[in-house]
């Protein structure tokens, strides 16, 4: 032992972390992370020449990772509200099994790298359009806005939005219109799709202290939002199959969920009390869910297939 | 900073002592980073090798 070496007892020992690495991919939000690779993907598939599968495969994976790391850094710093809200209070942080700093150090760590490695991988372009995604998670959502305005969701979710034009830039090394649709759909399901939730969460988002639409101006409001944010939704699902860079199968289905998910909204305005208004609620919820997947589904399988009829 | 069990649990312990617990998550955790730093060298290297191309052969000739 050397003098800089100190002598404890078990009980003002330090607490060394208890940390599986399974709280660590936890505070990368994975389910989050999948939709952002299935966008992401969609949005390397819009290229007009494909890029080698091995590339978009490491340019996929850099966005995820990025796309992780911002969700560590979330956490990192709503640490004090995850823990009063059943939905959050099991995450690492507040569950005590890692501190704020370690997911601190590896949010930061894994931004850095991700974004070096997607520049490395694929191209610079790319990599500042996913710098600048983590960005306006972390700091834009997560530190401003998030506590501050019941706008929160709908400017924070160009951040959820922009894994296409990051892909699409991936693959290409510029951003075109069809990127920008698939932005669209996204940042136009993001408020009807947190406000089902926040109209039956209500209680717990206002005892967290986070300005949710519900808690703000009423769920009057909220509802009619809902219903406007979904017609405004469904012309623009519908867009890619209009300006030619989708099938008219995608066209039918877009149209078909767009149908049902305006229908889930009307739902909601209309029934406003009791248990039904909570489970109309909550189908919008999961059925926005349900929505952007099959969009995006059947974008990607029917660019797949083109795909393998032009490599035959 | 050591980090080790004293054999004579009599004298006051130096360092900090895992429990049994923090050990095996240390160990899990170590193992992960070794995985990932591997995946990350196997990455950056059929990328090279991708990126690479056929521009090498030539040389090679």
């Amino acid at each position: 032992m050397s003098d800089a070496s100190f002598i404890l007892d078990e009980a003002s020992a330090p607490r060394a972390p208890v940390a599986a690495p399974g709280d660590y991919f936890a505070l990368l939000k994975p389910r989050v992370m999948s939709l952002v690779v299935f966008t992401a993907l969609a949005g390397i598939l819009l290229a007009p020449t494909a890029p080698h599968p091995f590339i978009a495969f490491a340019s996929l994976l850099a966005i995820a990772v990025g796309a992780g790391a911002s969700g560590a850094l979330n956490m990192w710093y709503d640490a004090d509200i995850d823990r009063l809200m059943t939905r959050t209070r099991r995450r690492p942080i507040p569950a005590g099994r890692l501190g704020r700093e370690e997911a601190l150090a590896f949010g930061l760590f894994l931004s850095i790298m991700a974004v070096f490695t997607l520049g490395l991988v694929a191209n610079w372009l790319a990599a500042g359009l996913l710098a600048f995604t983590i960005f306006f998670y972390v700091v834009v959502y997560t530190m401003w806005l998030k506590r501050s305005t019941p706008m929160n969701i709908v400017i924070g979710g160009a951040a959820g939005a922009l894994p296409p034009v990051v892909g699409f830039a991936a693959a290409t090394g510029a951003v075109d219109l069809s990127s920008v649709i698939l932005f669209g759909i996204i940042f136009m399901w993001t408020p009807p799709h947190f406000w089902a939730l926040a109209l039956v969460k209500r209680e717990e988002y206002g005892a967290a202290g986070i300005p949710m639409l519900p808690n703000v101006h009423g769920e009057t409001r909220t509802r009619l939002e809902i219903l406007v944010y979904s017609i405004v939704l469904a012309p623009i699902g519908v867009a890619p199959y209009l300006l030619g860079f989708a099938s008219p199968v995608y066209g039918v289905v877009s149209l078909l969920l767009g149908a049902a998910l305006f229908g889930c909204a009307i739902e909601v305005y209309l029934r406003r009390e009791g248990e039904k208004a909570r489970r109309a609620a909550m189908r919008l919820f999961f059925f926005s869910i349900v929505y952007l997947s099959l969009l995006f589904m059947v974008l990607v399988i029917e660019r797949l297939l083109a795909l393998s009829s032009w490599l035959a | 900073m050591t980090i080790g069990r004293p054999e004579d649990t009599s004298e006051p312990r130096e360092g900090v002592v895992l429990t049994p617990e923090q050990a095996k998550s240390r160990r899990a955790r170590n193992i992960a980073i070794g995985v990932a730093v591997a995946l990350f060298v196997a990455l950056f290297y059929f990328v090279t090798i991708v990126k690479l191309g056929g521009n090498v052969v030539p040389r090679a000739g």
